[in-house]
Protein backbone atom coordinates (compact mmCIF):
# COMPACT_ATOMS: atom_id res chain seq x y z
CA UNK A 1 0.00 0.00 0.00
CA UNK A 2 1.42 3.43 -0.93
CA UNK A 3 -1.12 6.24 -0.82
CA UNK A 4 -0.86 9.79 -0.96
CA UNK A 5 0.03 11.56 2.07
CA UNK A 6 1.97 8.38 3.97
CA UNK A 7 4.57 9.93 5.95
CA UNK A 8 8.09 8.20 4.46
CA UNK A 9 11.63 8.36 5.02
CA UNK A 10 14.11 10.85 3.59
CA UNK A 11 14.61 14.32 5.00
CA UNK A 12 15.11 17.14 2.19
CA UNK A 13 18.01 19.42 3.33
CA UNK A 14 17.64 23.36 2.73
CA UNK A 15 20.43 26.10 2.97
CA UNK A 16 19.07 27.55 6.06
CA UNK A 17 19.75 23.70 7.68
CA UNK A 18 23.71 24.14 6.92
CA UNK A 19 23.88 28.27 8.12
CA UNK A 20 22.59 27.49 11.37
CA UNK A 21 24.48 24.19 11.50
CA UNK A 22 21.90 22.10 12.11
CA UNK A 23 23.58 19.72 9.94
CA UNK A 24 27.25 18.45 9.55
CA UNK A 25 28.92 17.50 6.04
CA UNK A 26 32.70 16.72 5.57
CA UNK A 27 34.42 16.93 2.17
CA UNK A 28 37.44 15.65 0.11
CA UNK A 29 38.99 16.40 -3.55
CA UNK A 30 40.28 13.24 -4.66
CA UNK A 31 42.90 13.39 -7.10
CA UNK A 32 42.73 11.34 -9.75
CA UNK A 33 44.36 11.91 -12.76
CA UNK A 34 44.38 9.74 -16.14
CA UNK A 35 46.45 9.22 -19.22
CA UNK A 36 44.85 7.46 -21.79
CA UNK A 37 46.64 4.90 -24.19
CA UNK A 38 44.75 5.59 -27.91
CA UNK A 39 45.10 2.32 -29.01
CA UNK A 40 45.67 1.25 -32.36
CA UNK A 41 42.92 2.42 -34.21
CA UNK A 42 42.24 5.66 -32.75
CA UNK A 43 46.50 6.20 -32.69
CA UNK A 44 45.85 6.35 -36.21
CA UNK A 45 43.05 8.44 -36.58
CA UNK A 46 44.76 10.99 -34.48
CA UNK A 47 47.78 10.86 -36.96
CA UNK A 48 45.05 11.23 -39.86
CA UNK A 49 43.62 14.48 -37.24
CA UNK A 50 47.57 15.94 -37.60
CA UNK A 51 47.54 15.53 -41.28
CA UNK A 52 44.76 17.26 -41.61
CA UNK A 53 42.44 13.82 -42.78
CA UNK A 54 39.31 12.21 -41.69
CA UNK A 55 40.42 8.37 -41.41
CA UNK A 56 37.69 5.29 -41.07
CA UNK A 57 37.62 1.47 -41.35
CA UNK A 58 36.07 -1.06 -43.92
CA UNK A 59 34.82 -4.15 -43.44
CA UNK A 60 33.90 -6.33 -46.57
CA UNK A 61 31.99 -8.76 -45.03
CA UNK A 62 29.64 -6.21 -43.73
CA UNK A 63 30.16 -3.09 -46.90
CA UNK A 64 29.99 -0.50 -43.90
CA UNK A 65 32.34 2.25 -43.37
CA UNK A 66 32.37 4.16 -40.38
CA UNK A 67 33.89 6.54 -38.17
CA UNK A 68 35.10 6.95 -35.64
CA UNK A 69 37.42 3.96 -37.00
CA UNK A 70 37.88 0.84 -34.87
CA UNK A 71 40.02 -2.35 -35.97
CA UNK A 72 37.00 -4.68 -35.31
CA UNK A 73 33.43 -4.58 -36.96
CA UNK A 74 31.12 -5.41 -33.93
CA UNK A 75 28.40 -6.63 -36.46
CA UNK A 76 30.19 -9.79 -38.13
CA UNK A 77 33.18 -9.60 -34.96
CA UNK A 78 36.31 -9.82 -37.40
CA UNK A 79 39.16 -7.43 -38.22
CA UNK A 80 38.05 -4.51 -40.21
CA UNK A 81 40.08 -5.03 -43.63
CA UNK A 82 41.10 -1.81 -44.72
CA UNK A 83 41.64 1.89 -43.76
CA UNK A 84 39.86 4.39 -45.83
CA UNK A 85 40.51 8.34 -46.59
CA UNK A 86 36.99 10.35 -45.66
CA UNK A 87 36.33 13.55 -46.85
CA UNK A 88 36.30 16.32 -44.59
CA UNK A 89 32.64 17.36 -45.61
CA UNK A 90 29.03 16.00 -44.42
CA UNK A 91 25.83 16.53 -43.37
CA UNK A 92 24.11 17.52 -39.62
CA UNK A 93 22.70 14.04 -38.90
CA UNK A 94 21.12 16.50 -35.60
CA UNK A 95 22.09 19.60 -33.31
CA UNK A 96 21.26 21.51 -30.18
CA UNK A 97 22.15 24.70 -29.23
CA UNK A 98 23.13 24.63 -25.16
CA UNK A 99 22.91 27.59 -23.20
CA UNK A 100 24.45 26.26 -20.32
CA UNK A 101 27.66 24.62 -18.57
CA UNK A 102 28.03 21.05 -17.53
CA UNK A 103 27.12 22.55 -13.90
CA UNK A 104 24.49 24.38 -15.04
CA UNK A 105 26.10 27.94 -15.82
CA UNK A 106 24.51 30.18 -18.27
CA UNK A 107 26.47 30.44 -21.86
CA UNK A 108 26.92 34.18 -23.16
CA UNK A 109 27.43 32.41 -26.62
CA UNK A 110 25.11 28.88 -26.81
CA UNK A 111 27.60 26.45 -28.27
CA UNK A 112 25.52 24.26 -31.36
CA UNK A 113 26.71 20.58 -30.62
CA UNK A 114 25.68 17.94 -33.79
CA UNK A 115 26.31 14.87 -35.10
CA UNK A 116 27.55 15.19 -38.16
CA UNK A 117 27.71 12.26 -41.02
CA UNK A 118 30.73 12.11 -42.83
CA UNK A 119 31.38 12.01 -46.46
CA UNK A 120 32.75 8.77 -47.59
CA UNK A 121 31.25 6.97 -44.70
CA UNK A 122 28.24 4.53 -44.75
CA UNK A 123 24.96 6.63 -44.47
CA UNK A 124 24.49 7.16 -40.89
CA UNK A 125 28.01 7.04 -39.84
CA UNK A 126 28.99 10.58 -38.57
CA UNK A 127 30.82 11.76 -35.32
CA UNK A 128 30.07 14.34 -32.66
CA UNK A 129 32.11 17.81 -32.93
CA UNK A 130 30.92 21.72 -32.97
CA UNK A 131 28.79 24.24 -35.74
CA UNK A 132 30.39 27.70 -35.85
CA UNK A 133 30.04 30.64 -37.82
CA UNK A 134 26.42 29.85 -38.47
CA UNK A 135 23.41 31.59 -37.17
CA UNK A 136 22.08 28.98 -34.45
CA UNK A 137 18.38 29.44 -36.20
CA UNK A 138 19.23 28.97 -39.61
CA UNK A 139 21.12 25.38 -38.44
CA UNK A 140 18.84 22.14 -40.13
CA UNK A 141 19.11 18.55 -40.11
CA UNK A 142 21.13 17.82 -43.59
CA UNK A 143 22.43 20.75 -43.83
CA UNK A 144 25.84 20.47 -45.77
CA UNK A 145 29.07 21.34 -43.42
CA UNK A 146 32.68 21.38 -43.54
CA UNK A 147 35.45 21.01 -41.05
CA UNK A 148 37.43 23.87 -40.45
CA UNK A 149 41.09 23.16 -39.25
CA UNK A 150 43.65 24.33 -37.19
CA UNK A 151 46.97 25.97 -39.00
CA UNK A 152 48.99 22.82 -39.77
CA UNK A 153 51.75 23.98 -37.06
CA UNK A 154 49.51 23.63 -34.43
CA UNK A 155 47.20 19.95 -34.56
CA UNK A 156 48.72 17.89 -32.43
CA UNK A 157 46.80 14.75 -33.13
CA UNK A 158 43.39 15.81 -31.34
CA UNK A 159 39.50 16.05 -32.39
CA UNK A 160 40.60 19.47 -31.33
CA UNK A 161 42.58 20.07 -34.91
CA UNK A 162 39.09 20.16 -36.58
CA UNK A 163 38.27 23.42 -34.86
CA UNK A 164 34.78 23.18 -35.66
CA UNK A 165 32.53 22.59 -38.58
CA UNK A 166 30.92 25.49 -40.85
CA UNK A 167 28.46 25.63 -43.53
CA UNK A 168 29.29 25.37 -46.76
CA UNK B 1 15.62 -24.70 -18.73
CA UNK B 2 12.47 -24.74 -16.36
CA UNK B 3 12.16 -21.52 -14.82
CA UNK B 4 9.80 -20.93 -11.54
CA UNK B 5 7.29 -18.78 -11.15
CA UNK B 6 8.61 -15.62 -8.90
CA UNK B 7 6.47 -13.09 -7.46
CA UNK B 8 7.42 -9.58 -5.79
CA UNK B 9 5.32 -9.79 -2.18
CA UNK B 10 6.56 -6.33 -0.91
CA UNK B 11 7.99 -2.86 -1.63
CA UNK B 12 9.55 0.20 0.04
CA UNK B 13 10.42 3.23 -0.50
CA UNK B 14 11.85 6.51 0.61
CA UNK B 15 11.05 10.29 -0.39
CA UNK B 16 12.97 11.53 -3.01
CA UNK B 17 14.69 14.64 -2.57
CA UNK B 18 17.24 17.15 -4.19
CA UNK B 19 20.09 16.52 -0.99
CA UNK B 20 19.11 13.99 1.68
CA UNK B 21 20.06 14.19 5.51
CA UNK B 22 20.46 10.66 5.33
CA UNK B 23 23.47 8.62 4.43
CA UNK B 24 23.26 6.57 1.12
CA UNK B 25 23.63 3.64 3.80
CA UNK B 26 20.89 4.89 6.07
CA UNK B 27 18.46 5.31 2.30
CA UNK B 28 19.31 1.89 2.03
CA UNK B 29 18.08 0.17 5.05
CA UNK B 30 14.72 2.78 5.01
CA UNK B 31 13.70 1.38 1.76
CA UNK B 32 14.81 -2.01 2.30
CA UNK B 33 12.78 -2.24 5.74
CA UNK B 34 10.22 -1.00 5.06
CA UNK B 35 9.85 -3.70 1.98
CA UNK B 36 10.45 -5.81 4.33
CA UNK B 37 8.12 -4.81 6.54
CA UNK B 38 5.39 -4.34 4.32
CA UNK B 39 5.20 -8.31 3.65
CA UNK B 40 6.21 -9.39 7.69
CA UNK B 41 9.12 -10.79 6.22
CA UNK B 42 11.97 -11.12 8.56
CA UNK B 43 15.60 -10.49 7.25
CA UNK B 44 16.43 -14.19 8.44
CA UNK B 45 14.13 -15.77 5.93
CA UNK B 46 16.27 -13.84 3.05
CA UNK B 47 18.34 -16.07 0.79
CA UNK B 48 19.43 -13.66 -1.23
CA UNK B 49 20.07 -9.48 -1.82
CA UNK B 50 20.37 -8.18 -5.17
CA UNK B 51 21.83 -4.16 -4.85
CA UNK B 52 21.12 -1.70 -7.88
CA UNK B 53 22.95 1.92 -7.81
CA UNK B 54 24.61 3.92 -10.56
CA UNK B 55 28.45 5.09 -10.82
CA UNK B 56 30.87 5.14 -7.86
CA UNK B 57 31.86 8.98 -8.38
CA UNK B 58 28.41 10.12 -7.67
CA UNK B 59 28.99 9.08 -3.97
CA UNK B 60 33.03 9.13 -4.31
CA UNK B 61 33.38 5.94 -2.47
CA UNK B 62 34.69 3.19 -4.75
CA UNK B 63 33.16 -0.76 -4.13
CA UNK B 64 29.54 1.44 -3.32
CA UNK B 65 27.78 -2.15 -3.59
CA UNK B 66 29.93 -3.64 -1.39
CA UNK B 67 29.56 -0.37 1.34
CA UNK B 68 25.95 -0.73 1.29
CA UNK B 69 25.49 -4.30 1.42
CA UNK B 70 24.79 -4.25 5.00
CA UNK B 71 22.19 -1.56 4.57
CA UNK B 72 20.44 -3.57 2.38
CA UNK B 73 19.88 -6.70 4.37
CA UNK B 74 23.42 -8.52 2.82
CA UNK B 75 25.31 -8.89 6.53
CA UNK B 76 26.53 -12.07 5.51
CA UNK B 77 24.34 -13.22 2.58
CA UNK B 78 25.15 -13.91 -1.22
CA UNK B 79 25.02 -10.31 -2.03
CA UNK B 80 25.92 -8.76 -5.91
CA UNK B 81 25.45 -5.61 -7.41
CA UNK B 82 23.70 -4.99 -10.79
CA UNK B 83 24.74 -1.66 -12.79
CA UNK B 84 23.73 -0.89 -16.23
CA UNK B 85 23.61 3.09 -16.19
CA UNK B 86 20.53 4.52 -15.59
CA UNK B 87 18.75 0.67 -16.90
CA UNK B 88 20.04 -0.50 -13.53
CA UNK B 89 16.63 0.18 -11.74
CA UNK B 90 14.85 -2.28 -13.69
CA UNK B 91 17.95 -4.65 -14.11
CA UNK B 92 18.44 -5.18 -10.43
CA UNK B 93 14.86 -6.88 -10.36
CA UNK B 94 15.94 -8.99 -13.37
CA UNK B 95 18.81 -10.32 -11.46
CA UNK B 96 16.71 -11.10 -8.14
CA UNK B 97 14.49 -12.62 -10.69
CA UNK B 98 16.80 -15.05 -12.23
CA UNK B 99 18.50 -15.73 -9.00
CA UNK B 100 14.93 -17.11 -7.89
CA UNK B 101 13.76 -18.30 -11.42
CA UNK B 102 16.89 -20.51 -11.29
CA UNK B 103 16.15 -22.27 -8.27
CA UNK B 104 18.96 -21.18 -6.35
CA UNK B 105 16.98 -19.48 -3.58
CA UNK B 106 13.94 -18.68 -2.60
CA UNK B 107 13.82 -15.72 -1.56
CA UNK B 108 15.76 -12.40 -2.93
CA UNK B 109 15.40 -8.94 -1.51
CA UNK B 110 16.62 -6.29 -4.31
CA UNK B 111 17.63 -2.99 -3.50
CA UNK B 112 18.21 0.13 -5.09
CA UNK B 113 19.52 3.38 -3.89
CA UNK B 114 21.31 6.53 -5.49
CA UNK B 115 22.41 9.86 -3.52
CA UNK B 116 23.82 11.83 -5.86
CA UNK B 117 23.86 15.24 -3.72
CA UNK B 118 27.40 14.29 -2.66
CA UNK B 119 28.75 15.51 -5.90
CA UNK B 120 29.97 18.81 -5.61
CA UNK B 121 29.41 21.15 -7.32
CA UNK B 122 26.81 19.29 -9.53
CA UNK B 123 26.42 15.30 -10.10
CA UNK B 124 26.51 16.37 -13.83
CA UNK B 125 30.02 16.23 -13.32
CA UNK B 126 30.13 12.30 -12.78
CA UNK B 127 28.04 11.90 -16.37
CA UNK B 128 31.14 13.75 -18.09
CA UNK B 129 33.31 10.44 -17.80
CA UNK B 130 30.61 8.53 -20.41
CA UNK B 131 31.84 9.87 -23.15
CA UNK B 132 34.75 8.73 -25.21
CA UNK B 133 37.70 10.47 -23.73
CA UNK B 134 39.72 10.80 -27.36
CA UNK B 135 36.99 11.58 -29.39
CA UNK B 136 34.28 13.33 -27.45
CA UNK B 137 35.49 14.97 -24.25
CA UNK B 138 38.16 17.02 -25.48
CA UNK B 139 34.84 18.99 -27.50
CA UNK B 140 33.78 19.84 -23.69
CA UNK B 141 30.62 17.53 -23.75
CA UNK B 142 27.85 18.00 -21.53
CA UNK B 143 24.86 15.45 -20.56
CA UNK B 144 21.99 17.68 -21.59
CA UNK B 145 23.63 17.21 -24.97
CA UNK B 146 22.88 13.47 -25.83
CA UNK B 147 19.09 13.86 -24.67
CA UNK B 148 18.87 17.15 -26.70
CA UNK B 149 20.35 15.72 -29.99
CA UNK B 150 18.19 12.57 -29.45
CA UNK B 151 15.27 14.83 -28.92
CA UNK B 152 15.87 17.11 -32.13
CA UNK B 153 16.18 13.68 -33.95
CA UNK B 154 13.06 12.12 -32.93
CA UNK B 155 10.82 15.40 -33.41
CA UNK B 156 12.39 16.33 -36.85
CA UNK B 157 11.86 13.01 -38.43
CA UNK B 158 8.47 12.64 -37.60
CA UNK B 159 7.24 16.14 -37.18
CA UNK B 160 6.91 16.49 -33.44
CA UNK B 161 5.57 19.51 -32.50
CA UNK B 162 7.25 20.64 -29.23
CA UNK B 163 4.46 21.37 -27.76
CA UNK B 164 3.46 17.42 -28.04
CA UNK B 165 6.46 16.82 -26.03
CA UNK B 166 5.49 19.11 -23.23
CA UNK B 167 2.41 17.40 -22.48
CA UNK B 168 4.20 14.62 -21.15
CA UNK B 169 5.92 16.90 -18.28
CA UNK B 170 2.12 18.23 -17.48
CA UNK B 171 0.88 14.90 -17.03
CA UNK B 172 3.32 13.19 -15.23
CA UNK B 173 4.28 16.56 -13.17
CA UNK B 174 0.32 16.78 -12.25
CA UNK B 175 0.60 12.57 -11.32
CA UNK B 176 3.25 12.94 -8.83
CA UNK B 177 1.25 15.58 -7.03
CA UNK B 178 -0.45 11.98 -5.39
CA UNK B 179 2.44 10.29 -4.79
CA UNK B 180 4.26 10.53 -1.19
CA UNK B 181 8.06 10.36 -2.41
CA UNK B 182 7.68 13.34 -5.23
CA UNK B 183 9.80 16.17 -5.22
CA UNK B 184 8.42 17.92 -8.36
CA UNK B 185 4.75 17.52 -8.29
CA UNK B 186 3.01 20.24 -9.72
CA UNK B 187 0.16 21.96 -11.38
CA UNK B 188 1.41 23.16 -14.79
CA UNK B 189 0.18 24.06 -18.05
CA UNK B 190 1.62 23.12 -21.54
CA UNK B 191 2.79 26.77 -21.75
CA UNK B 192 4.55 26.81 -18.40
CA UNK B 193 7.00 23.80 -20.03
CA UNK B 194 7.54 25.79 -23.67
CA UNK B 195 8.31 28.69 -21.34
CA UNK B 196 10.95 27.41 -19.22
CA UNK B 197 14.19 28.29 -19.57
CA UNK B 198 15.73 26.48 -22.99
CA UNK B 199 18.65 24.55 -21.78
CA UNK B 200 19.75 22.59 -24.62
CA UNK B 201 17.27 23.35 -27.07
CA UNK B 202 14.78 21.66 -27.70
CA UNK B 203 15.28 20.43 -24.11
CA UNK B 204 13.13 23.09 -21.63
CA UNK B 205 13.86 23.16 -17.71
CA UNK B 206 10.63 21.40 -17.30
CA UNK B 207 11.27 18.62 -19.72
CA UNK B 208 14.18 17.86 -17.23
CA UNK B 209 13.93 15.56 -14.58
CA UNK B 210 15.84 16.85 -11.52
CA UNK B 211 18.37 14.93 -9.72
CA UNK B 212 17.41 13.16 -7.10
CA UNK B 213 18.65 11.09 -3.45
CA UNK B 214 16.66 7.94 -2.66
CA UNK B 215 15.87 4.40 -2.28
CA UNK B 216 13.25 1.74 -3.19
CA UNK B 217 13.17 -1.86 -2.82
CA UNK B 218 10.95 -4.98 -3.34
CA UNK B 219 10.82 -8.59 -1.90
CA UNK B 220 11.26 -11.26 -4.36
CA UNK B 221 10.03 -15.05 -3.47
CA UNK B 222 9.49 -18.75 -5.23
CA UNK B 223 5.76 -19.52 -5.85
CA UNK B 224 5.33 -21.47 -3.01
CA UNK B 225 6.93 -19.33 -0.47
CA UNK B 226 4.65 -16.16 -2.01
CA UNK B 227 1.32 -18.51 -1.72
CA UNK B 228 2.40 -18.65 2.16
CA UNK B 229 3.03 -14.63 2.35
CA UNK B 230 0.25 -13.28 0.70
CA UNK B 231 -2.95 -13.86 -1.19
CA UNK B 232 -2.07 -10.96 -3.14
CA UNK B 233 1.17 -11.83 -5.30
CA UNK B 234 2.16 -10.03 -8.28
CA UNK B 235 3.92 -11.98 -10.73
CA UNK B 236 6.84 -11.54 -12.88
CA UNK B 237 5.80 -12.81 -16.30
CA UNK B 238 8.71 -11.25 -18.35
CA UNK B 239 12.13 -10.05 -18.62
CA UNK B 240 14.17 -8.63 -21.15
CA UNK B 241 17.27 -6.29 -21.73
CA UNK B 242 19.69 -5.28 -24.66
CA UNK B 243 22.74 -3.47 -25.36
CA UNK B 244 23.24 -1.38 -28.32
CA UNK B 245 26.59 -0.28 -29.56
CA UNK B 246 28.41 2.70 -27.39
CA UNK B 247 29.51 4.15 -31.20
CA UNK B 248 26.41 6.33 -30.42
CA UNK B 249 27.31 8.55 -33.56
CA UNK B 250 26.48 5.73 -35.29
CA UNK B 251 23.28 4.85 -35.08
CA UNK B 252 19.66 6.81 -36.15
CA UNK B 253 18.76 7.82 -32.60
CA UNK B 254 14.86 8.69 -33.64
CA UNK B 255 14.00 5.10 -32.41
CA UNK B 256 15.36 3.24 -29.92
CA UNK B 257 16.14 -0.37 -31.47
CA UNK B 258 17.76 -2.20 -28.68
CA UNK B 259 14.50 -1.00 -26.38
CA UNK B 260 12.40 -3.19 -29.01
CA UNK B 261 14.74 -6.16 -28.58
CA UNK B 262 14.32 -5.68 -24.54
CA UNK B 263 10.36 -5.72 -25.36
CA UNK B 264 10.28 -8.31 -27.53
CA UNK B 265 11.79 -11.05 -25.50
CA UNK B 266 9.85 -9.46 -22.34
CA UNK B 267 6.68 -10.08 -24.53
CA UNK B 268 7.74 -13.69 -25.90
CA UNK B 269 8.32 -14.86 -22.10
CA UNK B 270 5.13 -13.32 -21.14
CA UNK B 271 3.13 -14.91 -23.82
CA UNK B 272 1.87 -11.41 -24.80
CA UNK B 273 1.33 -10.79 -28.68
CA UNK B 274 -0.70 -8.35 -28.60
CA UNK B 275 0.90 -5.42 -26.05
CA UNK B 276 -1.24 -2.20 -26.51
CA UNK B 277 -4.46 -4.57 -25.63
CA UNK B 278 -2.80 -6.57 -23.24
CA UNK B 279 -0.46 -3.83 -21.16
CA UNK B 280 -3.28 -2.22 -18.80
CA UNK B 281 -0.65 0.37 -17.29
CA UNK B 282 3.30 0.85 -18.34
CA UNK B 283 5.69 3.14 -16.49
CA UNK B 284 8.28 3.83 -19.28
CA UNK B 285 11.22 5.56 -18.23
CA UNK B 286 10.90 9.86 -18.48
CA UNK B 287 13.94 11.56 -17.39
CA UNK B 288 13.05 13.75 -20.42
CA UNK B 289 9.77 14.18 -21.67
CA UNK B 290 10.42 12.71 -24.86
CA UNK B 291 11.78 9.89 -23.81
CA UNK B 292 8.45 8.62 -22.57
CA UNK B 293 7.18 9.05 -25.59
CA UNK B 294 10.31 7.28 -27.44
CA UNK B 295 10.45 4.74 -25.56
CA UNK B 296 6.58 4.02 -25.94
CA UNK B 297 7.35 3.27 -29.36
CA UNK B 298 10.33 1.34 -28.60
CA UNK B 299 8.10 -0.77 -26.25
CA UNK B 300 5.71 -1.09 -29.51
CA UNK B 301 3.28 0.08 -26.99
CA UNK B 302 2.09 3.31 -30.38
CA UNK B 303 3.72 3.41 -33.71
CA UNK B 304 6.81 4.98 -34.78
CA UNK B 305 5.86 8.85 -34.28
CA UNK B 306 2.78 8.50 -32.84
CA UNK B 307 3.53 8.20 -29.26
CA UNK B 308 2.34 11.90 -29.03
CA UNK B 309 -0.98 11.58 -30.76
CA UNK B 310 -1.86 9.27 -28.31
CA UNK B 311 -0.94 10.89 -25.17
CA UNK B 312 -2.93 14.02 -26.58
CA UNK B 313 -5.71 12.13 -26.89
CA UNK B 314 -5.45 11.01 -23.14
CA UNK B 315 -4.68 6.94 -23.66
CA UNK B 316 -1.96 7.52 -21.12
CA UNK B 317 -3.46 9.68 -19.34
CA UNK B 318 -4.30 8.17 -15.24
CA UNK B 319 -7.76 7.50 -16.31
CA UNK B 320 -7.19 6.49 -19.90
CA UNK B 321 -6.82 3.17 -21.57
CA UNK B 322 -3.47 2.83 -21.05
CA UNK B 323 -2.02 4.84 -18.00
CA UNK B 324 1.79 5.88 -18.71
CA UNK B 325 3.68 6.86 -15.32
CA UNK B 326 1.06 7.08 -13.42
CA UNK B 327 3.72 7.39 -10.34
CA UNK B 328 4.30 11.08 -11.69
CA UNK B 329 7.76 9.40 -13.14
CA UNK B 330 11.23 10.89 -12.98
CA UNK B 331 9.62 13.98 -14.27
CA UNK B 332 7.49 14.55 -11.10
CA UNK B 333 8.97 11.78 -8.28
CA UNK B 334 12.19 12.37 -8.68
CA UNK B 335 15.37 10.74 -10.60
CA UNK B 336 17.77 9.19 -8.15
CA UNK B 337 18.89 6.95 -10.94
CA UNK B 338 19.00 3.18 -9.87
CA UNK B 339 16.01 4.08 -7.55
CA UNK B 340 14.01 5.50 -10.13
CA UNK B 341 13.75 2.77 -12.14
CA UNK B 342 13.01 1.13 -8.97
CA UNK B 343 10.34 3.01 -7.88
CA UNK B 344 8.78 2.46 -11.28
CA UNK B 345 8.61 -1.54 -10.57
CA UNK B 346 7.10 -0.39 -6.97
CA UNK B 347 4.31 1.47 -8.51
CA UNK B 348 3.22 -1.52 -10.63
CA UNK B 349 3.41 -3.70 -7.53
CA UNK B 350 0.93 -1.32 -6.31
CA UNK B 351 -0.96 -0.44 -8.75
CA UNK B 352 -1.88 -4.41 -9.77
CA UNK B 353 -2.71 -4.77 -6.02
CA UNK B 354 -4.96 -2.09 -6.23
CA UNK B 355 -3.10 -0.18 -3.60
CA UNK B 356 -2.15 2.86 -5.35
CA UNK B 357 -4.74 5.17 -3.46
CA UNK B 358 -5.46 8.42 -5.12
CA UNK B 359 -3.09 7.34 -7.89
CA UNK B 360 -4.53 4.19 -8.61
CA UNK B 361 -5.53 3.72 -12.50
CA UNK B 362 -8.98 3.29 -13.41
CA UNK B 363 -9.10 0.29 -15.72
CA UNK B 364 -8.36 -2.54 -12.98
CA UNK B 365 -4.92 -3.37 -14.31
CA UNK B 366 -3.94 -6.93 -14.84
CA UNK B 367 -0.83 -6.55 -16.85
CA UNK B 368 2.04 -3.96 -16.18
CA UNK B 369 5.31 -2.93 -17.50
CA UNK B 370 8.11 -1.06 -15.92
CA UNK B 371 11.11 0.03 -18.47
CA UNK B 372 14.12 1.89 -17.85
CA UNK B 373 17.20 2.56 -20.11
CA UNK B 374 20.76 4.43 -19.88
CA UNK B 375 24.41 4.82 -20.62
CA UNK B 376 24.81 6.14 -24.42
CA UNK B 377 21.60 5.93 -25.22
CA UNK B 378 22.45 2.35 -25.37
CA UNK B 379 20.48 0.29 -23.23
CA UNK B 380 16.82 -1.12 -22.94
CA UNK B 381 15.32 -2.88 -19.60
CA UNK B 382 11.91 -4.30 -19.43
CA UNK B 383 10.11 -6.06 -16.66
CA UNK B 384 6.45 -7.05 -17.10
CA UNK B 385 4.25 -8.15 -13.92
CA UNK B 386 0.78 -9.47 -13.34
CA UNK B 387 -2.16 -9.77 -10.96
CA UNK B 388 -1.98 -13.28 -9.81
CA UNK B 389 -5.24 -14.81 -10.47
ZN1 LIG C 1 31.50 -6.63 -40.45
Amino acid sequence: MLETGIRLHGTALEEEDFKTHRVFYTTDIPKLQYAWDCGVAMGHYLKGLKQGKLLGTYCKKCKRTVIPPRVFCELCFRNMDKWVELKDTGIVNTFSICYVTWDMKKLIYPEIPAVIEIDGASKGKGILHLLAEVDPKQVKLGMKVKAVWKPKSEREGSILDIKYFKPI
Amino acid sequence: MKLRKVAVVGAGITKFVRRAQETAKELSYHATKMALDSCNMPLEEIDSVVHGTAPDAFDGVHMKGEYLSEASGGWRKPFMRSYVGGGTGVFAPINGWYLVASGMYDTCVVVCEEKMSSCQPHPQGAFLTIFDHTTERPLGPNLLWIFALEMNRYMQVHKIPREQIALVSVKNKRNALDHPSAQLGAELTVEDVMNSEIMAWPVTRLMVSPTSDGAAAVVLASEEVAKKITDNPVWISGVGWNLDTAYWTNRDLYYPEYVEKAARMAYKMAGIKNPREEINVVEPYDPFAYKELHHLEGLLLADKGQAPRITAEGITARDGKMPSCPSGGLLGVGNPIAAAGMMKICELFWQLRGEAGKRQVKNSPRTGLAQAWGDLMQVGTVVIMQRGD
